[in-house]
């Protein structure tokens, strides 16, 4: 078989649920044409893979209002638009159910399951006050050089 | 058409049309044919797209009763 193993490389910045849904149903589309995938989490991008139960590790102050402030997890992220204080989200969740949509949570499975690299960024970790502790196993930890790398490899590049 | 396998994607929505249907063709020998079946209205587009850049072919496509189905060879 004549399968090219180009590379996809991807900056997941938002962590929106919508826009954390479409980065990963491309993800697993590029996977599944049997692309090489790498996601790259920065800044509010790394909340789509915190863990949902709170993990108890020592934090300064403002690292601790951060993390609470912040959503943990896919099931906890609010749309880019028309989130009206989270309602608009558990509607679009609805609506998604019913119409057999696959979740943000099973979309992040099907990643791992397919091999897609998921990396988080140190420094927007750093920033957060996030502890690779907190966030779901099988990650990559890196930075702007590895990202880099990897998207000079790439023909798909996406910012989201 | 000698069908090795029918992969059911009905009711299924993007991305796991395709999902399905590239881990269904990793269990195939090259040359057999999967035939996949799926509702959603994006699959003629998407399944050739993936047939063509994964390097399958896809040897037809028809539609039955709202049911797209299509038969691709594995390259």
């Amino acid at each position: 078989m004549e399968q090219t193993q180009d590379k996809s490389t991807m900056v997941v910045f938002s962590g929106d649920l919508d826009k954390a849904m479409a980065s990963f149903i491309i993800a697993t589309g590029a996977a599944a044409m049997g692309k090489q995938v790498t996601m790259f989490f920065t800044f509010w991008g790394l909340n789509i893979l915190r863990k949902e139960e709170y993990v108890n590790v020592k934090k300064t102050f403002m690292d601790k209002m951060f993390a609470k402030m912040m959503p943990r997890g896919p099931e906890k992220l609010g749309i880019s638009k028309m989130n009206y204080g989270g309602l608009g989200g558990k509607m679009m969740k609805y609506t998604m159910k019913k119409k057999n949509i696959v979740t943000l949570k099973e979309l992040i499975e099907m990643a791992q399951d397919l091999d897609v690299k998921m990396v988080a960024c140190t420094m927007s970790m750093d920033v957060m006050g996030i502890t690779k502790d907190e966030l779901i196993d099988g990650l990559d930890y890196a930075g702007v050089a590895s990202y880099l790398a990897d998207a000079d490899e790439s023909k798909i590049n996406l910012f989201i | 058409m000698n069908v090795k396998q029918t992969l059911d994607t009905k009711g299924l929505s993007c991305p796991m049309p395709i999902v399905k249907t590239k881990k269904a063709m990793d269990g195939l020998a090259s040359g057999g044919i999967l035939e996949v079946l799926a509702t959603d209205k994006g699959a003629v587009n998407d399944l050739s797209a993936w047939s063509k850049s994964s390097g399958h072919e896809l040897l037809d496509h028809k539609e039955e009763d709202g049911v797209f189905k299509f038969y691709i060879q594995k390259g």
